[in-house]
Protein backbone atom coordinates (compact mmCIF):
# COMPACT_ATOMS: atom_id res chain seq x y z
CA UNK A 1 0.00 0.00 0.00
CA UNK A 2 1.46 3.32 -0.93
CA UNK A 3 1.49 6.34 1.34
CA UNK A 4 -1.45 8.63 0.90
CA UNK A 5 0.49 11.72 1.94
CA UNK A 6 0.43 14.19 -0.87
CA UNK A 7 3.84 15.28 -1.92
CA UNK A 8 3.48 19.02 -1.61
CA UNK A 9 5.89 21.87 -1.52
CA UNK A 10 6.20 23.67 1.79
CA UNK A 11 4.73 26.79 0.27
CA UNK A 12 1.52 25.18 -0.76
CA UNK A 13 0.83 24.05 2.83
CA UNK A 14 0.75 27.60 4.13
CA UNK A 15 -2.69 28.71 5.02
CA UNK A 16 -3.95 32.17 4.21
CA UNK A 17 -2.98 34.43 7.08
CA UNK A 18 -5.22 37.42 6.64
CA UNK A 19 -6.79 38.56 9.89
CA UNK A 20 -10.35 37.44 10.37
CA UNK A 21 -13.03 39.83 11.52
CA UNK A 22 -15.55 38.53 13.98
CA UNK A 23 -18.55 40.27 15.43
CA UNK A 24 -19.36 39.25 19.00
CA UNK A 25 -22.67 40.50 20.32
CA UNK A 26 -24.83 42.38 21.03
CA UNK A 27 -27.04 39.31 21.12
CA UNK A 28 -24.32 36.92 22.19
CA UNK A 29 -25.34 35.22 25.45
CA UNK A 30 -22.10 36.12 27.21
CA UNK A 31 -22.31 39.80 26.23
CA UNK A 32 -25.21 40.38 28.62
CA UNK A 33 -27.28 41.53 25.67
CA UNK A 34 -25.85 45.01 25.46
CA UNK A 35 -22.29 45.05 24.18
CA UNK A 36 -20.85 44.43 20.79
CA UNK A 37 -17.19 43.61 20.36
CA UNK A 38 -15.73 43.73 16.87
CA UNK A 39 -12.66 41.56 16.85
CA UNK A 40 -9.72 41.15 14.55
CA UNK A 41 -8.39 37.65 14.99
CA UNK A 42 -5.21 35.95 13.99
CA UNK A 43 -6.11 32.32 14.39
CA UNK A 44 -7.77 32.35 17.79
CA UNK A 45 -5.73 35.22 19.18
CA UNK A 46 -7.25 38.66 19.40
CA UNK A 47 -5.18 41.24 17.57
CA UNK A 48 -7.48 44.22 17.84
CA UNK A 49 -10.81 44.76 19.46
CA UNK A 50 -13.37 47.50 19.37
CA UNK A 51 -15.87 47.49 22.23
CA UNK A 52 -19.10 49.21 21.23
CA UNK A 53 -21.70 50.19 23.82
CA UNK A 54 -24.85 52.24 23.70
CA UNK A 55 -27.43 49.56 22.96
CA UNK A 56 -29.22 50.40 26.21
CA UNK A 57 -28.93 54.19 25.99
CA UNK A 58 -32.14 55.75 27.22
CA UNK A 59 -31.14 59.38 27.66
CA UNK A 60 -30.98 59.25 31.46
CA UNK A 61 -29.33 62.64 31.80
CA UNK A 62 -31.74 64.37 29.43
CA UNK A 63 -34.78 62.84 31.16
CA UNK A 64 -33.59 64.07 34.54
CA UNK A 65 -33.66 67.67 33.32
CA UNK A 66 -37.42 67.49 32.79
CA UNK A 67 -38.87 66.59 36.18
CA UNK A 68 -38.36 67.55 39.79
CA UNK A 69 -35.37 66.50 41.85
CA UNK A 70 -37.43 63.81 43.55
CA UNK A 71 -38.59 62.37 40.23
CA UNK A 72 -35.06 61.28 39.43
CA UNK A 73 -35.27 58.38 41.92
CA UNK A 74 -37.11 55.97 39.60
CA UNK A 75 -34.54 56.72 36.88
CA UNK A 76 -31.53 55.99 39.07
CA UNK A 77 -33.10 52.63 39.93
CA UNK A 78 -32.65 51.73 36.32
CA UNK A 79 -28.97 52.59 36.15
CA UNK A 80 -27.59 49.57 37.93
CA UNK A 81 -30.67 47.40 38.02
CA UNK A 82 -28.94 44.66 39.99
CA UNK A 83 -28.33 46.88 43.01
CA UNK A 84 -30.81 49.76 42.63
CA UNK A 85 -30.80 50.61 46.33
CA UNK A 86 -27.18 51.74 46.19
CA UNK A 87 -28.05 54.16 43.39
CA UNK A 88 -31.02 55.47 45.36
CA UNK A 89 -28.84 56.12 48.39
CA UNK A 90 -26.08 57.66 46.26
CA UNK A 91 -28.44 60.11 44.59
CA UNK A 92 -30.20 60.96 47.86
CA UNK A 93 -26.85 61.72 49.48
CA UNK A 94 -25.87 63.93 46.55
CA UNK A 95 -29.01 66.07 46.79
CA UNK A 96 -28.75 66.16 50.58
CA UNK A 97 -25.18 67.40 50.26
CA UNK A 98 -26.46 70.38 48.24
CA UNK A 99 -29.37 71.03 50.61
CA UNK A 100 -27.08 70.52 53.63
CA UNK A 101 -29.41 68.03 55.21
CA UNK A 102 -28.25 65.42 57.68
CA UNK A 103 -30.62 62.47 57.94
CA UNK A 104 -31.31 60.94 61.38
CA UNK A 105 -29.10 58.11 62.66
CA UNK A 106 -31.80 55.50 62.23
CA UNK A 107 -32.14 56.38 58.55
CA UNK A 108 -28.37 56.15 58.06
CA UNK A 109 -28.26 52.66 59.53
CA UNK A 110 -31.28 51.71 57.45
CA UNK A 111 -29.63 52.97 54.29
CA UNK A 112 -26.53 50.99 55.09
CA UNK A 113 -28.47 47.77 55.66
CA UNK A 114 -30.45 48.11 52.44
CA UNK A 115 -27.39 49.24 50.49
CA UNK A 116 -25.26 46.33 51.62
CA UNK A 117 -28.08 43.91 50.84
CA UNK A 118 -28.09 45.35 47.33
CA UNK A 119 -24.32 44.95 47.13
CA UNK A 120 -24.64 41.29 48.07
CA UNK A 121 -27.21 40.82 45.33
CA UNK A 122 -24.92 42.59 42.85
CA UNK A 123 -21.89 40.46 43.66
CA UNK A 124 -23.94 37.25 43.70
CA UNK A 125 -25.25 38.01 40.23
CA UNK A 126 -21.82 38.79 38.86
CA UNK A 127 -20.00 35.81 40.32
CA UNK A 128 -22.89 33.47 39.56
CA UNK A 129 -23.20 34.61 35.96
CA UNK A 130 -19.45 34.40 35.51
CA UNK A 131 -19.48 30.77 36.69
CA UNK A 132 -22.44 29.96 34.48
CA UNK A 133 -20.80 31.43 31.41
CA UNK A 134 -17.93 29.03 32.00
CA UNK A 135 -20.32 26.12 32.20
CA UNK A 136 -20.82 25.80 35.96
CA UNK A 137 -24.58 25.90 36.21
CA UNK A 138 -25.13 24.62 39.76
CA UNK A 139 -23.32 27.41 41.62
CA UNK A 140 -25.22 29.89 39.49
CA UNK A 141 -28.52 28.44 40.65
CA UNK A 142 -27.35 28.48 44.25
CA UNK A 143 -26.22 32.08 44.01
CA UNK A 144 -29.50 33.07 42.41
CA UNK A 145 -31.30 31.27 45.21
CA UNK A 146 -29.29 33.36 47.67
CA UNK A 147 -30.07 36.51 45.68
CA UNK A 148 -33.74 35.61 45.86
CA UNK A 149 -33.48 35.73 49.67
CA UNK A 150 -32.00 39.22 49.45
CA UNK A 151 -34.75 40.32 47.13
CA UNK A 152 -37.38 38.86 49.45
CA UNK A 153 -36.13 41.13 52.21
CA UNK A 154 -36.03 44.12 49.88
CA UNK A 155 -39.53 43.32 48.66
CA UNK A 156 -40.78 43.11 52.23
CA UNK A 157 -39.18 46.48 52.99
CA UNK A 158 -39.92 48.43 49.84
CA UNK A 159 -42.74 46.63 48.05
CA UNK A 160 -40.72 46.02 44.90
CA UNK A 161 -38.21 43.35 44.07
CA UNK A 162 -36.14 45.18 41.53
CA UNK A 163 -36.83 48.85 41.06
CA UNK A 164 -37.61 50.13 44.50
CA UNK A 165 -37.64 53.94 44.06
CA UNK A 166 -37.33 53.90 47.83
CA UNK A 167 -34.93 56.73 48.53
CA UNK A 168 -36.20 60.21 49.28
CA UNK A 169 -34.43 63.50 49.64
CA UNK A 170 -33.89 63.67 53.39
CA UNK A 171 -34.89 60.14 54.31
CA UNK A 172 -36.44 56.95 53.07
CA UNK A 173 -39.97 56.32 51.81
CA UNK A 174 -40.96 54.15 54.76
CA UNK A 175 -39.50 53.29 58.16
CA UNK A 176 -38.02 49.79 58.52
CA UNK A 177 -40.50 47.00 59.10
CA UNK A 178 -40.41 45.42 62.57
CA UNK A 179 -39.23 42.12 61.08
CA UNK A 180 -36.22 43.58 59.23
CA UNK A 181 -33.51 42.64 61.72
CA UNK A 182 -34.79 39.11 62.15
CA UNK A 183 -35.13 38.64 58.39
CA UNK A 184 -31.57 39.83 57.81
CA UNK A 185 -30.10 37.55 60.46
CA UNK A 186 -31.94 34.49 59.20
CA UNK A 187 -31.31 35.17 55.52
CA UNK A 188 -27.64 36.06 55.91
CA UNK A 189 -26.69 32.78 57.53
CA UNK A 190 -28.44 30.92 54.70
CA UNK A 191 -26.83 33.16 52.06
CA UNK A 192 -23.34 32.70 53.49
CA UNK A 193 -23.89 28.95 53.53
CA UNK A 194 -24.88 29.00 49.85
CA UNK A 195 -21.92 31.19 48.97
CA UNK A 196 -19.59 28.83 50.76
CA UNK A 197 -21.05 25.82 48.97
CA UNK A 198 -20.84 27.49 45.58
CA UNK A 199 -17.33 28.70 46.24
CA UNK A 200 -16.27 25.20 47.27
CA UNK A 201 -17.64 23.79 44.04
CA UNK A 202 -15.82 26.36 41.91
CA UNK A 203 -12.49 26.81 43.60
CA UNK A 204 -11.79 23.09 43.70
CA UNK A 205 -12.46 22.86 40.00
CA UNK A 206 -9.25 22.80 38.01
CA UNK A 207 -10.96 23.85 34.79
CA UNK A 208 -12.59 26.86 36.38
CA UNK A 209 -9.34 28.01 37.98
CA UNK A 210 -7.39 27.54 34.76
CA UNK A 211 -9.86 29.65 32.86
CA UNK A 212 -9.47 32.52 35.32
CA UNK A 213 -5.94 32.49 36.65
CA UNK A 214 -3.46 34.85 34.99
CA UNK A 215 -5.92 35.90 32.34
CA UNK A 216 -6.96 39.49 31.88
CA UNK A 217 -4.23 40.83 34.17
CA UNK A 218 -4.01 44.53 34.81
CA UNK A 219 -1.59 46.31 37.10
CA UNK A 220 -2.71 48.73 39.76
CA UNK A 221 -1.16 51.72 38.03
CA UNK A 222 -2.84 50.85 34.73
CA UNK A 223 -6.18 50.37 36.43
CA UNK A 224 -5.91 53.79 38.09
CA UNK A 225 -4.93 55.42 34.81
CA UNK A 226 -8.01 53.89 33.19
CA UNK A 227 -10.20 55.40 35.95
CA UNK A 228 -11.17 52.01 37.34
CA UNK A 229 -12.75 51.88 40.77
CA UNK A 230 -14.44 49.31 42.95
CA UNK A 231 -13.75 45.57 43.11
CA UNK A 232 -11.91 45.61 39.78
CA UNK A 233 -9.41 48.19 41.06
CA UNK A 234 -9.03 46.50 44.44
CA UNK A 235 -8.31 43.19 42.69
CA UNK A 236 -5.23 44.89 41.22
CA UNK A 237 -3.94 45.65 44.68
CA UNK A 238 -5.02 49.26 45.06
CA UNK A 239 -6.70 49.80 48.41
CA UNK A 240 -9.33 52.30 47.39
CA UNK A 241 -12.87 51.96 48.61
CA UNK A 242 -14.99 55.08 49.09
CA UNK A 243 -16.48 53.54 52.21
CA UNK A 244 -13.02 53.30 53.80
CA UNK A 245 -11.18 56.26 52.26
CA UNK A 246 -13.96 58.84 52.42
CA UNK A 247 -16.53 57.35 54.79
CA UNK A 248 -20.13 58.42 54.45
CA UNK A 249 -23.19 57.31 56.42
CA UNK A 250 -21.82 55.29 59.35
CA UNK A 251 -19.19 53.17 57.62
CA UNK A 252 -16.45 54.56 59.84
CA UNK A 253 -18.19 53.28 62.97
CA UNK A 254 -18.35 49.69 61.75
CA UNK A 255 -15.71 47.03 62.07
CA UNK A 256 -15.09 45.62 58.61
CA UNK A 257 -12.16 44.94 56.28
CA UNK A 258 -11.46 45.97 52.75
CA UNK A 259 -10.35 42.90 50.75
CA UNK A 260 -7.53 43.68 48.33
CA UNK A 261 -6.22 41.39 45.59
CA UNK A 262 -2.75 41.03 44.18
CA UNK A 263 -2.53 40.08 40.52
CA UNK A 264 -5.52 41.86 39.05
CA UNK A 265 -6.50 38.80 37.04
CA UNK A 266 -9.93 37.31 36.58
CA UNK A 267 -9.55 35.03 39.58
CA UNK A 268 -8.73 37.95 41.86
CA UNK A 269 -11.76 39.87 40.67
CA UNK A 270 -13.88 36.80 41.33
CA UNK A 271 -12.43 36.25 44.81
CA UNK A 272 -12.71 39.91 45.77
CA UNK A 273 -16.42 39.86 45.09
CA UNK A 274 -16.92 36.76 47.20
CA UNK A 275 -14.89 38.32 50.01
CA UNK A 276 -16.97 41.48 49.79
CA UNK A 277 -20.18 39.50 50.20
CA UNK A 278 -18.85 38.32 53.57
CA UNK A 279 -17.82 41.84 54.55
CA UNK A 280 -21.23 43.18 53.57
CA UNK A 281 -22.82 40.54 55.78
CA UNK A 282 -20.65 41.74 58.68
CA UNK A 283 -21.73 45.33 58.05
CA UNK A 284 -25.40 44.37 57.91
CA UNK A 285 -25.27 42.38 61.15
CA UNK A 286 -23.51 45.18 63.00
CA UNK A 287 -25.90 47.77 61.58
CA UNK A 288 -28.86 45.66 62.68
CA UNK A 289 -27.46 45.63 66.20
CA UNK A 290 -26.99 49.36 66.26
CA UNK A 291 -30.12 50.61 64.47
CA UNK A 292 -32.72 51.89 66.92
CA UNK A 293 -36.11 50.16 66.85
CA UNK A 294 -37.98 53.40 66.70
CA UNK A 295 -37.32 56.99 65.86
CA UNK A 296 -37.66 59.14 62.76
CA UNK A 297 -36.29 58.13 59.36
CA UNK A 298 -36.80 61.60 57.93
CA UNK A 299 -34.88 64.78 58.47
CA UNK A 300 -37.08 67.48 59.98
CA UNK A 301 -36.82 69.79 57.02
CA UNK A 302 -40.07 71.10 55.55
CA UNK A 303 -38.23 72.30 52.42
CA UNK A 304 -37.89 68.76 51.13
CA UNK A 305 -39.97 66.39 53.29
CA UNK A 306 -43.66 65.86 52.56
CA UNK A 307 -45.91 66.66 55.54
CA UNK A 308 -47.75 63.78 57.26
CA UNK A 309 -50.96 62.81 55.47
CA UNK A 310 -53.05 63.76 58.49
CA UNK A 311 -51.83 67.34 58.14
CA UNK A 312 -52.37 67.36 54.38
CA UNK A 313 -56.03 66.46 54.76
CA UNK A 314 -56.82 68.65 57.75
CA UNK A 315 -54.72 71.82 57.57
CA UNK A 316 -54.30 74.41 54.85
CA UNK A 317 -50.56 74.69 55.57
CA UNK A 318 -50.10 70.97 55.08
CA UNK A 319 -52.08 70.99 51.84
CA UNK A 320 -50.09 73.88 50.41
CA UNK A 321 -46.77 72.40 51.46
CA UNK A 322 -47.69 69.09 49.87
CA UNK A 323 -48.89 70.82 46.71
CA UNK A 324 -45.74 72.92 46.37
CA UNK A 325 -43.42 69.98 46.95
CA UNK A 326 -45.23 67.82 44.40
CA UNK A 327 -45.94 70.42 41.71
CA UNK A 328 -42.86 72.62 41.94
CA UNK A 329 -40.52 70.18 43.58
CA UNK A 330 -38.15 70.72 46.45
CA UNK A 331 -35.92 73.72 45.80
CA UNK A 332 -32.24 72.88 45.80
CA UNK A 333 -29.79 75.76 46.35
CA UNK A 334 -28.05 77.00 43.21
CA UNK A 335 -24.57 75.67 42.63
CA UNK A 336 -22.78 72.52 41.68
CA UNK A 337 -21.60 69.58 43.68
CA UNK A 338 -20.01 66.19 43.14
CA UNK A 339 -21.02 63.45 45.53
CA UNK A 340 -19.62 59.94 45.37
CA UNK A 341 -20.48 56.68 47.02
CA UNK A 342 -19.31 53.10 46.64
CA UNK A 343 -21.77 51.23 44.44
CA UNK A 344 -21.55 47.59 43.47
CA UNK A 345 -19.01 48.24 40.74
CA UNK A 346 -17.09 51.13 42.18
CA UNK A 347 -17.36 54.83 42.65
CA UNK A 348 -20.82 56.02 41.67
CA UNK A 349 -20.61 59.78 41.31
CA UNK A 350 -23.35 62.31 40.83
CA UNK A 351 -22.34 65.72 39.57
CA UNK A 352 -25.37 67.92 40.09
CA UNK A 353 -25.86 71.45 38.83
CA UNK A 354 -28.77 73.41 40.25
CA UNK A 355 -30.08 76.78 39.18
CA UNK A 356 -32.02 77.11 42.42
CA UNK A 357 -35.29 75.81 41.01
CA UNK A 358 -37.21 72.61 41.63
CA UNK A 359 -35.86 71.00 38.45
CA UNK A 360 -32.28 69.80 38.09
CA UNK A 361 -30.25 71.86 35.64
CA UNK A 362 -27.90 69.00 34.97
CA UNK A 363 -27.64 65.53 36.49
CA UNK A 364 -24.42 63.91 35.46
CA UNK A 365 -23.94 60.34 36.59
CA UNK A 366 -20.47 58.89 36.69
CA UNK A 367 -21.24 55.21 36.22
CA UNK A 368 -18.47 52.96 37.56
CA UNK A 369 -18.95 50.48 34.69
CA UNK A 370 -18.28 52.99 31.98
CA UNK A 371 -14.51 53.41 32.39
CA UNK A 372 -14.17 49.74 33.35
CA UNK A 373 -15.76 48.63 30.09
CA UNK A 374 -13.57 51.20 28.35
CA UNK A 375 -10.55 49.24 29.54
CA UNK A 376 -11.86 45.92 28.28
CA UNK A 377 -10.00 46.17 24.96
CA UNK A 378 -6.72 46.43 26.78
CA UNK A 379 -7.48 43.28 28.75
CA UNK A 380 -8.47 41.03 25.90
CA UNK A 381 -6.01 42.12 23.20
CA UNK A 382 -3.41 39.40 22.78
CA UNK A 383 -5.51 36.80 24.57
CA UNK A 384 -7.56 33.98 23.12
CA UNK A 385 -11.06 34.45 21.83
CA UNK A 386 -12.46 32.19 24.54
CA UNK A 387 -10.90 34.37 27.24
CA UNK A 388 -13.31 37.17 26.44
CA UNK A 389 -16.12 35.39 28.24
CA UNK A 390 -14.54 35.13 31.74
CA UNK A 391 -12.78 38.50 31.38
CA UNK A 392 -15.93 40.32 30.39
CA UNK A 393 -17.88 38.46 33.06
CA UNK A 394 -15.43 39.46 35.78
CA UNK A 395 -15.88 43.16 35.02
CA UNK A 396 -19.60 42.97 35.80
CA UNK A 397 -20.64 45.39 33.11
CA UNK A 398 -24.22 46.51 33.71
CA UNK A 399 -25.80 47.87 30.56
CA UNK A 400 -28.18 50.33 32.18
CA UNK A 401 -25.39 52.05 34.01
CA UNK A 402 -22.75 51.92 31.31
CA UNK A 403 -25.06 53.20 28.57
CA UNK A 404 -26.82 55.80 30.73
CA UNK B 1 -10.76 68.26 48.54
CA UNK B 2 -8.03 70.71 49.21
CA UNK B 3 -7.90 74.43 48.71
CA UNK B 4 -4.13 74.28 48.74
CA UNK B 5 -4.25 72.77 45.25
CA UNK B 6 -6.09 75.85 44.00
CA UNK B 7 -3.48 78.14 45.56
CA UNK B 8 -0.65 76.22 43.92
CA UNK B 9 -2.43 76.40 40.57
CA UNK B 10 -2.96 80.14 40.88
CA UNK B 11 0.68 80.72 41.82
CA UNK B 12 1.98 78.55 39.00
CA UNK B 13 -0.30 79.49 36.13
CA UNK B 14 -1.48 82.99 37.04
CA UNK B 15 -3.82 84.27 34.36
CA UNK B 16 -4.53 80.81 32.96
CA UNK B 17 -6.69 80.16 36.01
CA UNK B 18 -9.78 82.21 35.23
CA UNK B 19 -11.45 81.77 38.60
CA UNK B 20 -11.55 79.44 41.59
CA UNK B 21 -14.27 78.70 44.07
CA UNK B 22 -15.13 76.21 46.77
CA UNK B 23 -18.58 75.04 47.77
CA UNK B 24 -19.82 72.00 49.71
CA UNK B 25 -16.27 70.83 50.12
CA UNK B 26 -15.60 70.76 46.38
CA UNK B 27 -12.79 72.95 45.09
CA UNK B 28 -13.02 74.18 41.54
CA UNK B 29 -10.54 75.85 39.23
CA UNK B 30 -11.70 77.26 35.91
CA UNK B 31 -8.87 77.00 33.42
CA UNK B 32 -8.29 78.91 30.23
CA UNK B 33 -9.23 76.47 27.46
CA UNK B 34 -5.99 77.03 25.56
CA UNK B 35 -3.93 75.86 28.54
CA UNK B 36 -6.21 72.96 29.46
CA UNK B 37 -3.75 70.22 28.59
CA UNK B 38 -0.83 72.00 30.21
CA UNK B 39 -2.66 72.42 33.51
CA UNK B 40 -3.88 68.83 33.42
CA UNK B 41 -0.38 67.52 32.79
CA UNK B 42 0.89 69.55 35.74
CA UNK B 43 -1.83 68.17 38.01
CA UNK B 44 -1.01 64.64 36.91
CA UNK B 45 2.77 64.70 37.06
CA UNK B 46 3.68 67.17 39.79
CA UNK B 47 4.63 65.14 42.87
CA UNK B 48 2.79 67.58 45.15
CA UNK B 49 -0.42 67.20 43.13
CA UNK B 50 -0.26 63.57 41.97
CA UNK B 51 -3.78 63.38 40.55
CA UNK B 52 -3.37 59.94 39.03
CA UNK B 53 -7.05 59.23 38.45
CA UNK B 54 -9.42 61.07 36.16
CA UNK B 55 -12.64 60.27 37.95
CA UNK B 56 -15.02 61.89 35.54
CA UNK B 57 -15.16 64.16 32.55
CA UNK B 58 -18.37 65.64 31.26
CA UNK B 59 -19.84 68.77 29.75
CA UNK B 60 -22.52 71.18 30.90
CA UNK B 61 -24.36 73.48 28.52
CA UNK B 62 -25.19 77.08 29.55
CA UNK B 63 -26.82 78.54 26.40
CA UNK B 64 -27.03 82.09 27.88
CA UNK B 65 -23.33 82.30 28.43
CA UNK B 66 -20.50 82.82 26.03
CA UNK B 67 -18.62 80.47 25.82
CA UNK B 68 -21.54 78.19 26.44
CA UNK B 69 -20.04 74.75 27.12
CA UNK B 70 -18.22 73.92 30.32
CA UNK B 71 -15.94 70.90 30.25
CA UNK B 72 -15.81 69.56 33.79
CA UNK B 73 -13.18 67.09 34.97
CA UNK B 74 -13.01 65.58 38.44
CA UNK B 75 -9.57 64.46 39.51
CA UNK B 76 -8.52 62.29 42.39
CA UNK B 77 -5.20 61.29 43.86
CA UNK B 78 -5.26 57.76 45.20
CA UNK B 79 -2.09 58.23 47.24
CA UNK B 80 -2.87 61.68 48.66
CA UNK B 81 -6.62 61.21 48.78
CA UNK B 82 -7.47 64.68 47.61
CA UNK B 83 -9.80 65.80 44.87
CA UNK B 84 -10.13 68.79 42.63
CA UNK B 85 -12.50 69.84 39.89
CA UNK B 86 -11.10 71.64 36.85
CA UNK B 87 -13.22 73.26 34.20
CA UNK B 88 -12.71 74.93 30.88
CA UNK B 89 -15.22 76.93 28.83
CA UNK B 90 -15.49 76.53 25.07
CA UNK B 91 -17.86 77.14 22.18
CA UNK B 92 -20.00 80.12 21.24
CA UNK B 93 -23.77 80.21 20.72
CA UNK B 94 -23.55 78.40 17.36
CA UNK B 95 -21.19 75.80 18.83
CA UNK B 96 -18.39 77.11 16.65
CA UNK B 97 -14.92 76.67 18.14
CA UNK B 98 -16.29 74.12 20.58
CA UNK B 99 -12.99 72.31 20.72
CA UNK B 100 -10.38 71.58 23.30
CA UNK B 101 -7.21 69.53 23.60
CA UNK B 102 -7.65 65.88 24.36
CA UNK B 103 -6.15 64.65 27.63
CA UNK B 104 -6.06 60.98 26.67
CA UNK B 105 -2.25 61.10 26.67
CA UNK B 106 -2.30 62.13 30.31
CA UNK B 107 -5.03 59.76 31.50
CA UNK B 108 -5.86 56.90 29.11
CA UNK B 109 -9.20 56.61 30.90
CA UNK B 110 -10.25 59.92 29.34
CA UNK B 111 -10.78 58.10 26.02
CA UNK B 112 -14.38 57.07 26.51
CA UNK B 113 -15.33 60.09 28.61
CA UNK B 114 -14.22 62.38 25.79
CA UNK B 115 -16.05 60.31 23.22
CA UNK B 116 -19.19 60.55 25.33
CA UNK B 117 -18.85 64.32 25.70
CA UNK B 118 -18.34 64.62 21.96
CA UNK B 119 -21.35 62.39 21.35
CA UNK B 120 -23.80 64.11 23.67
CA UNK B 121 -22.52 67.70 23.70
CA UNK B 122 -20.75 68.10 20.37
CA UNK B 123 -17.37 69.17 21.72
CA UNK B 124 -14.40 68.20 19.57
CA UNK B 125 -11.34 66.93 21.39
CA UNK B 126 -8.25 67.74 19.37
CA UNK B 127 -5.76 64.89 19.30
CA UNK B 128 -8.16 62.21 20.45
CA UNK B 129 -7.13 58.94 18.76
CA UNK B 130 -10.61 57.70 17.93
CA UNK B 131 -13.24 60.42 18.24
CA UNK B 132 -16.57 58.96 17.18
CA UNK B 133 -19.98 58.55 18.73
CA UNK B 134 -20.16 56.07 21.57
CA UNK B 135 -23.66 55.92 23.05
CA UNK B 136 -25.56 56.95 19.95
CA UNK B 137 -25.31 55.65 16.41
CA UNK B 138 -23.24 57.31 13.67
CA UNK B 139 -26.27 58.61 11.75
CA UNK B 140 -27.72 60.46 14.77
CA UNK B 141 -28.34 64.14 14.01
CA UNK B 142 -27.46 66.69 16.67
CA UNK B 143 -26.15 66.41 20.20
CA UNK B 144 -28.93 65.64 22.67
CA UNK B 145 -27.52 67.07 25.89
CA UNK B 146 -27.41 70.59 24.49
CA UNK B 147 -30.18 72.60 26.09
CA UNK B 148 -31.56 73.65 22.69
CA UNK B 149 -32.01 70.05 21.58
CA UNK B 150 -35.73 69.43 22.24
CA UNK B 151 -36.32 66.39 24.41
CA UNK B 152 -39.20 65.24 22.21
CA UNK B 153 -37.26 65.55 18.95
CA UNK B 154 -37.37 62.49 16.75
CA UNK B 155 -34.62 61.25 14.50
CA UNK B 156 -34.99 60.44 10.81
CA UNK B 157 -35.24 56.81 9.79
CA UNK B 158 -32.03 55.47 8.38
CA UNK B 159 -32.28 53.84 4.96
CA UNK B 160 -30.96 50.35 4.53
CA UNK B 161 -27.39 50.18 3.37
CA UNK B 162 -26.82 49.63 -0.30
CA UNK B 163 -24.49 46.90 -1.50
CA UNK B 164 -21.78 49.46 -2.24
CA UNK B 165 -21.95 50.87 1.29
CA UNK B 166 -21.96 47.46 2.92
CA UNK B 167 -19.08 46.24 0.80
CA UNK B 168 -20.59 42.77 0.44
CA UNK B 169 -23.61 41.46 -1.42
CA UNK B 170 -26.49 42.04 0.98
CA UNK B 171 -27.88 38.55 0.51
CA UNK B 172 -24.57 37.23 1.80
CA UNK B 173 -25.25 38.80 5.19
CA UNK B 174 -27.25 36.77 7.69
CA UNK B 175 -29.94 35.49 7.28
CA UNK B 176 -28.45 33.50 4.48
CA UNK B 177 -29.89 32.44 1.19
CA UNK B 178 -32.46 29.68 1.17
CA UNK B 179 -29.99 27.03 0.12
CA UNK B 180 -27.32 27.95 2.65
CA UNK B 181 -26.87 27.09 6.30
CA UNK B 182 -28.24 24.06 8.09
CA UNK B 183 -30.51 22.03 5.89
CA UNK B 184 -32.25 19.83 8.43
CA UNK B 185 -35.53 21.11 9.75
CA UNK B 186 -35.86 23.57 6.91
CA UNK B 187 -39.39 23.89 5.72
CA UNK B 188 -40.34 24.71 2.18
CA UNK B 189 -43.18 27.18 2.03
CA UNK B 190 -45.48 26.75 -0.88
CA UNK B 191 -46.53 30.37 -1.23
CA UNK B 192 -44.21 33.27 -1.94
CA UNK B 193 -40.53 33.15 -2.70
CA UNK B 194 -38.13 31.18 -0.61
Amino acid sequence: MEAIDLDLDENELELPAEPMHLNMGPSHPAMHGTVRIVLELSGETIVKSDVQIGYLHRGFEKMCERGTWAQVFPYVDRLNYVSPMLNNVGYALAVEKMCEIQVPDRCQWYRMILGELARISDHLTCTGAMAMELGAFTPFLWFIKAREMVWDILEEETGARLTHAFGRIGGMAQPPTPALKEMCRVALSAILKLVEDGEGMLLKNRIFIDRLENIGNISGADAIALSWTGPCLRASGVAYDVRKCHPYLKYDEIDWDMPVGKNGDNLDRFLIRLAEIRQSARIILQSCDRMADDGPVHAKDPRVILPPKSNVYTTIEGTIQHFKLIMEGAKVPAGECYSYTEAGNGELGFYLVSDGSGTPYRVRVRPPCFPITGGLSKLINGNMLSDIVPTFGSLNMIGGECDH
Amino acid sequence: MSERVLQVLKDKFGDAIVETHSAWGDDTAVVNASQWKEVCAFLRHDPQMGFDMLVDLCGVDYPDRDPRIEIVAHLYSVARRHRVRVKARVGNAEMASAEIDSITEIWPGADWFERETYDLMGVTFKGHPDLRRILLYPEFEGHPLLKDYPANKTQPLIPYRTEEEAGVPLDKLAPFRADEGMSFGRRVWSRGES
